[in-house]
C-alpha cells in the first residue's frame, strides 16, 4: 500500500546515520589496535590518523542521530513510534529532551553520545595513550550503535531502532488499514507522568555522563595490561578517574533528590536494585582511586588498581543489564520492560568482562609489585585497608541486589527478607564506622611510615572536638532508633562519631597539614563533603518521622507485626481542621494551573505553639493519558534544619460517590433549631444580599436569600445562604453547601405557614484526601556534602590534570 | 622425603612463609567476616510461593505472585479508615486468599496485570506489609495497550 503524508527523509537519514556510526566505530577500532600493534612509527601514525578521522565520523553520526530523533520529537510525527509512544503536543517544551532520553533507545543514544564527546577530547588529550585507550572506546561505541540498531541478522533481533516507524513496528494495528492514518493520529501517548518533572531534564544527563565517562578509567587500565607500562598509563588515569567519581556521584544523588522531592518513595534511598546497580560501580572507582594514590606515592597497590578499574566498568555494563533486562521486574519499584534485548545485553557485559580478565590474569605477575610490606603506620597501608573496606561492602550490596539473577540461574525462588532496607542499613553502619575513622585518620599520616609523636600531636585536637561534638549530638540530639534493638542503635552512635570525627578532621587537615594551601586540599574537601554526607544520613534516616498518625475514623486491631505500617495515613475532610503532631492541618481547596495538568491540594498546616502558618501544595495526576488512577507527586517546606514531606496517598473514587440522598423538606421558622446527623441550623434572616462566589444574578428580577447558621458537632460555626432566583416568573432553587458537615441546605418557597427548606445529607458531597506526612530532620547536611564532595572531586581532579 | 620435609618444615624460612604478610591476613579474615556474614544474611531471606505453599508457611515472611480477583469485592473506605485495605488475590492456579493491606489502596490496584504482595499467612488471610503493582500502561510496547492509546489519540 502506498501511505500518504508520511515524512520519511527523517527517519531514512536516521537508519543512515545510525550504520555509519556502526561501521564508523568498528574502523576506529581496528585502526586504533593496529596502530596500538604496529611497531613501526610511520605505521602507528597512518593508523592512527586513519582512526581519527573514522571516530571524527563516528561522533558526526551520533550527534546526527542526536538532532534529527529531537527534530522527531519537536515536530510531533507520530509516525514514528519512538515518537508517538514517548511525546504528545501538548508537553512543555522542556520536556522534549526528556521524551528522547525516557526510552530505552534514548537512554543509549544517550550513553553513545557522551562517549563520542569523551572520545573527541581524548584524541586531543590522550598523547601516548591515544591508540589504546581509544581502541576501547572504538570498540564500545561499536557495541552501542548496535543497540540502536534494530535490524533482524539471522532471525534474531538485534537494537532497537527510535526511527523505527509506527506501522512497522505495529502492522496488526487496523489503524494501518488505511492509507491516510497519519492524518488520523492526532496526538501521542505522552511522556510518562512521573517523567514530567525537571529532574528528568537534568538527572539523566548527568547520569549517563557519568557512566559514560567510566569507560575512560577502564581504558587505561586495559592499555596498561596491554601495553605493558602499566604504572605509566595509570597514573595519566587518574584524572579522569576523579572526574568519572564525581559526576558518577553528583549523578547518582540526583537520582536521590528526585526520589526525595518528587517522588512517593518517602524518602531519598531505598536500597531499591536500581539504585544499588548504579551505587556499586561508583564505590568500586573510588576504591580505584584510593589505590591508585597509594601506588604513585610508593608503587604499592598497582595490581589492585587494575582490577578495580576494570572492575567498575563492568559493573556499570551489568547494571545496564539488570535494569534493562526485565530481570528486576519483581524486586524493584522502578519498571522495566524486558526489551527482548536479553541476549544482546549479556554479549554487553560478556564482551568486556572476559577478555579483560583474561588479559589481567595473563599480564598479573608483570605487574609491578613491591614485595616488602607496608608499614602499619603507614599512609599507603590504611588506603589499601580503606580501598578494601570499600571493596568488600560494594560486593556485598550487589550480591543482594542480583539475587533475582541468582533465582534465575539456579531456578531458586528467593527474595530479600522483611526488611529490606535493614538488610544493606546493618552492614552499611559498619561499613560507614570504619570509613569515617580511616578517612578522618589517614590524611595525617605520611607515605612510607609516620612518626608516632607527629600522629599525636596533629591528630589530638580534631579527635577531641569530634568526641565532644559527636558525644552532645548523641545526648542531646533525640536519636532513638530503636526497632532494631540497642546494638543497632549503639552502632548508629559509633557511626555518627566516627562521620563527625570525619567532618572535623578533614576540615582541620586543611590548615593543619596543608597550611591553608586550599589548591592542595581537593580530597581533604572531598573527604569533608562525604562527612557530612555520612552525618546527614544517619541523623536523616534515624530521626525520620511520620507524623500523619491516623487520629481519625475507626480504630482497628493492628497484628503486632504490622505495626509499622499501621495507621501511617490521614484522611482530611476538606474544611475539617485535624491535630498532626504540634501541627493544625486543614486542607483546603484544589487548584489547577493552566498547561498543567496536575492537580495542587492546598494543606494548610498551622504550628500549635508557635502559630506559624504556611500551605503545602502536595499534587497529582488523575486519570492522565489513560493512565488510571493517581500518580502524586509530594511538596515540602523546607527549614534550614528540617523538612516537612507529605504527598497524597488516596482520593475518594468518584465512581462510588455517586450522589443517592435526596432533599428531604420541612417548614420552619426563624430561629428554629434544625438538628441533623451532625449538628444543627438555623434560619437568622430572610434577605435579598448575599455573599457567594460564582453565582451570577444581574439578570435576575430578585433574588431571596436565607442566612443559616450551621453549627457542628465540634461546635464548628458556619454559614449556608441558600437562594432562590425569580427570572420573568419562573423560579430557581440555588442550594449552598457544607462541606465539613456533608450538608446540603435549598429554600424551597417563603409561605405564610413559614420558611420551606431542603436538608440533604450524604457522604458525596465530602471532598477529601487521605495522605502521608513525614519530617526529615538535617537532610540538608547530606546535600550540602554532596556538593561538597563532587567539588573536593573536581578540585582534585583538576589539579592531576595539570600534573599530568 | 623425611629429608624434604627437615629441610623444609624446620626450617625458618618455611614458617616465614608460613606466617603471611599481615596484608594478607587482613584481607582474609576481611573476606572471611564478610562471607560469613552474608551467609548468616542468607538465613533472613524469604521466597516466593504460591497462595497454597504460603498457606503451609502460616507466619512465614514470603512474597506471593497473584492477581486481583475481580469477582470479588475490593474493600478500601478513607473515611472510615484510610489504613485498612482488603481484597482477593488469585494465583496463577487459581488458588484465592483474602488479603489485608495497612495501607491506602494503591491507585491502580484494579488495573494491574499482576501484584507481588509482600507479607505474612495469618490463618486464611494474608496480612501483606507491601503490594509492588505491575500495571499495563507502563508496558506500552503491547499492542493491545497501544491499540487502546491510538483510541484516545486519533480521529476517524
Amino acid at each position: 500500500m502506498q501511505y500518504i503524508g508520511e515524512r520519511l527523509l527523517p527517519g531514512q537519514l536516521g537508519h543512515l546515520f545510525v550504520i555509519l556510526s556502526l561501521v564508523a566505530s568498528l574502523v576506529a577500532a581496528i585502526a586504533y589496535f593496529k596502530s596500538t600493534q604496529s611497531d613501526l612509527p610511520e605505521d602507528k601514525e597512518s593508523w592512527k590518523r586513519l582512526a581519527r578521522i573514522a571516530f571524527s565520523l563516528d561522533i558526526i553520526s551520533v550527534f546526527a542521530i542526536f538532532f534529527l530523533l529531537i527534530f522527531l520529537i519537536q515536530s510531533h510525527y507520530f509516525e514514528y513510534f519512538y515518537v508517538y509512544k514517548n511525546s504528545s503536543t501538548e508537553l512543555e517544551p522542556k520536556y522534549i529532551l526528556s521524551c528522547l532520553w525516557s526510552a530505552s533507545e534514548g537512554s543509549f543514544l544517550l550513553w553513545t553520545l557522551w562517549h563520542a564527546v569523551l572520545g573527541g577530547v581524548l584524541m586531543f588529550k590522550g598523547k601516548e595513550w591515544e591508540a589504546p585507550v581509544m581502541t576501547v572506546i572504538s570498540f564500545a561505541q561499536f557495541c552501542l550503535a548496535t543497540m540502536l540498531l534494530g535490524i533482524y541478522f539471522f532471525g534474531k533481533k538485534v537494537g532497537a531502532s527510535p526511527f523505527a516507524l509506527f506501522r512497522q513496528q505495529m502492522p496488526e494495528l487496523p489503524l494501518f488499514a488505511s492509507d491516510d492514518y497519519v492524518t488520523k493520529i492526532k496526538d501521542g501517548n505522552g511522556l510518562n507522568p512521573l517523567l514530567q518533572n525537571y529532574w528528568m531534564v537534568i538527572h539523566p544527563p548527568v547520569l549517563f555522563l557519568g557512566f559514560a565517562s567510566t569507560i575512560v578509567p577502564f581504558a587505561y587500565g586495559i592499555a596498561g595490561l596491554w601495553t605493558k607500562k602499566f604504572g605509566e598509563v595509570m597514573k595519566a588515569a587518574l584524572p579522569w578517574a576523579l572526574f568519572s567519581a564525581a559526576v558518577l556521584g553528583l549523578g547518582i544523588m540526583m537520582g536521590a533528590a528526585w526520589a526525595y522531592e518528587s517522588l512517593t518513595f518517602g524518602g531519598y534511598w531505598a536500597w531499591d536494585p536500581v539504585e544499588n546497580a548504579s551505587l556499586v560501580p561508583w564505590l568500586v572507582l573510588v576504591c580505584g582511586i584510593h589505590t591508585l594514590l597509594a601506588y604513585r606515592s610508593t608503587g604499592h597497590s598497582l595490581r589492585a588498581t587494575h582490577l578495580f578499574f576494570i572492575l567498575q566498568f563492568i559493573l556499570i555494563l551489568y547494571s545496564t543489564f539488570l535494569t534493562r533486562s526485565g530481570i528486576l521486574g519483581d524486586s524493584s519499584v522502578h519498571s522495566f520492560a524486558d526489551l527482548g534485548m536479553n541476549i544482546q545485553l549479556l554479549l554487553f557485559v560478556l564482551v568486556f568482562l572476559i577478555p579483560a580478565l583474561i588479559l589481567f590474569a595473563g599480564r598479573y605477575k608483570q605487574i609491578p609489585n613491591i614485595v616488602k610490606e607496608e608499614s602499619i603506620s603507614s599512609r599507603e597501608f590504611w588506603l589499601f585497608v580503606g580501598s578494601l573496606v570499600l571493596f568488600l561492602s560494594a560486593v556485598y550490596i550487589i550480591s543482594f541486589t542480583s539475587l533475582p539473577v541468582f533465582n534465575n540461574v539456579t531456578d531458586k525462588k528467593s527474595a530479600l527478607g522483611e526488611d529490606q532496607e535493614y538488610t544493606y542499613n546493618r552492614v552499611m553502619v559498619l561499613v560507614t564506622s570504619i570509613l569515617g575513622l580511616l578517612t578522618a585518620i589517614t590524611q595525617y599520616l605520611k607515605y612510607k611510615n609516620t612518626n608516632r609523636d607527629f600522629i599525636l600531636k596533629k591528630i589530638g585536637v580534631p579527635t577531641v572536638i569530634s568526641l565532644i561534638i559527636s558525644v552532645l549530638i548523641s545526648i542531646f540530639g533525640g536519636i532513638h532508633y530503636d526497632k532494631y534493638g540497642a546494638g543497632y542503635l549503639a552502632a548508629i552512635h559509633v557511626a555518627l562519631f566516627a562521620a563527625v570525627y570525619s567532618v572535623v578532621a578533614n576540615a582541620m587537615y586543611i590548615w593543619v597539614g596543608m597550611k591553608g594551601d586550599i589548591k592542595k586540599a581537593g580530597a581533604s574537601v572531598a573527604h569533608f563533603g562525604f562527612g557530612l554526607v555520612l552525618v546527614g544520613i544517619l541523623i536523616s534516616s534515624s530521626k525520620k518521622e511520620v507524623i500523619s498518625f491516623n487520629t481519625s475514623g475507626i480504630a482497628v486491631p493492628f497484628g503486632e507485626d504490622s505495626k509499622e505500617n499501621s495507621k501511617e495515613n490521614l484522611t482530611l475532610v476538606r474544611g475539617q481542621e485535624l491535630s498532626m503532631l504540634n501541627y493544625k492541618v486543614n486542607y483546603r481547596k484544589d487548584t489547577f494551573f493552566t498547561g498543567d495538568p496536575k492537580r495542587y491540594f492546598e494543606i494548610n498546616f498551622q504550628d500549635k505553639e508557635k502559630g506559624e502558618e504556611f500551605n503545602l501544595y502536595p499534587n497529582a495526576f488523575i486519570n492522565y493519558k489513560g493512565n488510571t488512577g493517581l500518580m502524586a507527586n509530594p511538596d515540602s517546606k523546607h527549614y534550614w534544619n528540617k523538612d516537612i514531606f507529605t504527598y497524597i496517598t488516596s482520593l475518594p473514587d468518584p465512581e462510588k460517590n455517586k450522589d443517592t440522598a435526596n432533599f428531604h423538606d420541612k417548614t420552619v421558622k426563624i430561629g428554629e433549631k434544625i438538628f441533623f446527623a451532625s449538628g444543627y441550623m438555623t434560619v437568622d434572616t430572610v434577605t435579598s444580599a448575599y455573599e457567594r462566589t460564582r453565582i451570577n444574578t444581574k439578570a435576575a428580577d430578585s433574588v431571596v436569600a436565607l442566612k443559616i447558621s450551621v453549627i457542628g458537632k465540634d461546635s464548628s460555626n458556619h454559614l449556608a445562604q441558600p437562594l432562590l432566583v425569580y427570572t420573568k416568573g419562573n423560579s430557581v432553587s440555588i442550594p449552598d453547601t457544607v462541606l465539613s458537615q456533608d450538608l446540603s441546605v435549598r429554600l424551597n418557597a417563603i409561605t405564610t405557614d413559614g420558611i420551606n427548606i431542603g436538608v440533604k445529607e450524604s457522604d458525596s458531597l465530602l471532598q477529601y484526601v487521605t495522605l502521608k506526612a513525614y519530617v526529615f530532620p538535617m537532610i540538608n547536611i547530606l546535600w550540602i556534602g554532596i556538593i561538597v564532595m563532587v567539588i573536593g572531586f573536581l578540585m582534585s581532579m583538576w589539579r592531576r590534570f595539570k600534573n599530568v | 622425603m623425611q629429608t624434604f620435609l627437615q629441610r623444609n618444615l624446620f626450617s625458618t624460612n618455611f614458617a616465614f612463609r608460613l606466617i603471611m604478610k599481615k596484608t594478607h591476613i587482613l584481607i582474609l579474615v576481611l573476606i572471611a567476616a564478610a562471607v560469613g556474614y552474608m551467609i548468616m544474611s542468607m538465613g533472613s531471606l524469604s521466597t516466593y510461593e504460591s497462595i497454597a505453599s504460603a498457606k503451609q508457611k502460616q507466619g512465614k515472611f514470603v512474597n506471593v505472585i497473584a492477581k486481583l480477583d475481580k469477582s470479588q469485592p475490593v474493600e478500601y473506605d478513607a473515611l472510615k479508615n484510610p489504613n485498612y485495605l482488603s481484597f482477593t488475590a488469585v494465583d496463577s492456579l487459581g488458588n484465592t486468599a483474602k488479603v489485608i493491606y495497612h495501607s491506602p489502596k494503591p491507585p491502580e490496584l484494579e488495573h494491574t496485570e499482576r501484584v507481588v504482595l509482600k507479607g505474612k499467612m495469618q490463618g486464611d488471610v494474608f496480612e501483606c506489609q507491601n503490594i509492588l503493582l505491575k500495571c499495563p500502561s507502563k508496558y506500552k510496547d503491547d499492542p493491545k495497550n497501544v491499540q487502546k492509546s491510538l483510541n484516545e489519540n486519533t480521529q476517524q
